[in-house]
């Protein structure tokens, strides 16, 4: 038998994940459901003149985006921990960063793209339009597999810990702090009109950064959950 | 003399020998805390634009210091017990922790106390605030962490790569005040230009300094002897065979 290569485990991961989470839809939707609730909240809160709901919509949303992601990052891995799935992985003969990339990947794609994808219309709600929108959306793209990143370093700390839904807060939300102001920083900056590349520039150096040094971190993390 | 180091990488060689230094560190802490109150709060000239009120930063700077430079000693430790697996390097990272939240508050809170009169305002979002305030969560991570997990290896290993991960607000604090345009000033004191204030200012806010680094090794000490009793208690006991064996340890 051959040995799978390096691409063909990532895409065999990927593809594990994806189809388990199509499996059960309704978990994909809670978190979604979340974001645009959260988001209607603050309309309701603080009163529908356009001109407030303007100046606060690019930190709400990030904020509730960020928020959506920390409540999903307890399905990356703690399904495969229970069911001793994860403990097979780490014997496969591929380097672990590579199989924890996918998995994460996979997460992103059933959490933080519905989030990418729903933002225009949130932004909406919000009276953003035209530039800004785009910029909200390019933001939210480079922005949430970052979260997804960092957020896996967390959710395979607290494997099994007990605690852990709040505890993943607490260790996550600090490393979030970046992210959450470089990208709402790219919106205010977008409808200020001096234009959001400075800061989605910023981004982008967040997003290479964690590919690099974040799957390292969290097959770490694996490795000590499972010892 | 030839010192064989790796002897006091034991814990139970480290005791007594830790034992040995606190008194020294806290005399010496306890000394040049004094002097340098003296000089910061009696003998320093009072600034011509902040008046007395600047008095705070004899104990402010030193604190934000010692805040970011515990947390890197406290990251350190972890890598070498992740790196050599030895189980002191973990116990001086848990008893770090609690000594540099403490200092990340001190800083936060003196810094408030100085802000009040020269800003007018208690807290503003500026860069430089909000990453100190992020550090005293992540320290307050890496000690909830450990006591979250029961498991005593993993907890240990789990919080060290916690607080190797959190290594990188480091240099955005220290950054920050460059990076961004902040209502905190810039630093005044840098290791290759000139400082920027008078030599008795500078002499006393040094003295501080390093009476709160003495201070920090006589309690992180105390504590390191506190979590060996407490992790080792069946060791240490067993290989102390006489009444005068642990008359001496202590």
């Amino acid at each position: 038998m051959t040995q799978p290569s390096l691409w063909e485990t990532l895409w065999g991961i990927i593809w594990r994940d994806l189809l388990l989470a199509m499996r059960r839809r309704s978990d994909v939707a809670i978190s979604v459901l979340f974001l645009v609730i959260v988001a209607s909240l603050f309309p309701l809160g603080v009163g529908p003149e356009p001109a407030v709901l303007r100046t606060i919509a690019a930190g709400v949303l990030w904020v509730a985006a960020l928020l959506a992601c920390l409540l999903s990052l307890g399905r990356v891995f703690t399904a495969d921990y229970l069911d001793g799935v994860l403990e097979q992985m780490l014997l496969i003969p591929q380097p672990l960063p590579v199989l924890v990339m996918g998995k994460v990947f996979a997460h992103w794609m059933v959490s933080g793209l519905p989030i990418v994808l729903l933002s225009p219309l949130l932004g909406l709600q919000f009276g953003l339009e035209g530039e800004v929108l785009g910029t909200l959306v390019l933001s939210l793209l480079l922005g949430t597999p970052t979260l997804s990143m960092i957020g896996s370093i967390g959710a395979a700390l607290v494997l099994g810990v007990r605690g852990s839904g709040l505890l993943v807060a607490l260790l996550v939300l600090p490393l979030y702090v970046p992210v959450l102001i470089f990208g709402a920083g790219a919106v205010t900056s977008s409808m200020a009109g001096v234009g959001g590349e400075a800061n989605l520039s910023l981004l982008g150096a967040c997003l290479v950064l964690s590919l690099f040094f974040a799957p390292w971190a969290t097959a770490a993390a694996l490795r000590i959950a499972l010892e | 003399m030839k010192i064989n180091w790796s002897k006091y990488s034991a814990p139970l060689a480290f005791y007594p020998l830790a034992g040995k230094m606190i008194p020294w560190f806290g005399t010496v802490a306890a000394l040049t805390i004094a002097v340098g109150l003296y000089i910061g709060l009696l003998v320093a000239p009072t600034d011509f634009q902040q008046g007395e009120a600047y008095r705070i930063i004899f104990v402010h700077v030193p604190a934000a210091w010692m805040s970011m430079f515990l947390y890197v000693v406290m990251a350190g430790w972890a890598a070498v017990g992740l790196g050599l697996n030895a189980r002191l390097s973990f116990m001086m990272t848990q008893a770090i922790a609690p000594t540099g939240a403490m200092f990340t508050f001190l800083a936060l809170v003196t810094g408030a106390m100085w802000g009040k009169p020269t800003w007018g305002a208690w807290w503003v979002w500026d860069a430089r605030l909000t990453s100190e305030l992020i550090l005293l969560f992540q320290y307050a991570g890496v000690m909830l962490l450990r006591t979250s997990i029961d498991d005593q290896r993993r907890a240990d290993r789990a919080s060290g790569v916690c607080a190797l991960v959190g290594v990188v607000n480091i240099p955005i604090i220290y950054f920050s005040v460059q990076w961004w345009n902040t209502l905190h000033q810039g630093a005044s004191v840098s290791m290759t230009a000139a400082p920027k204030m008078a030599a008795i200012m500078l002499t006393g806010m040094l003295l501080m300094t390093f009476g709160f680094w003495m201070y920090s090794l006589a309690v992180i000490l105390s504590r390191v002897r506190c979590v060996i009793l407490e992790r080792e208690s069946v060791q240490f006991w067993s290989k102390l065979s006489s009444v005068a064996e642990v008359a001496e340890v202590r």
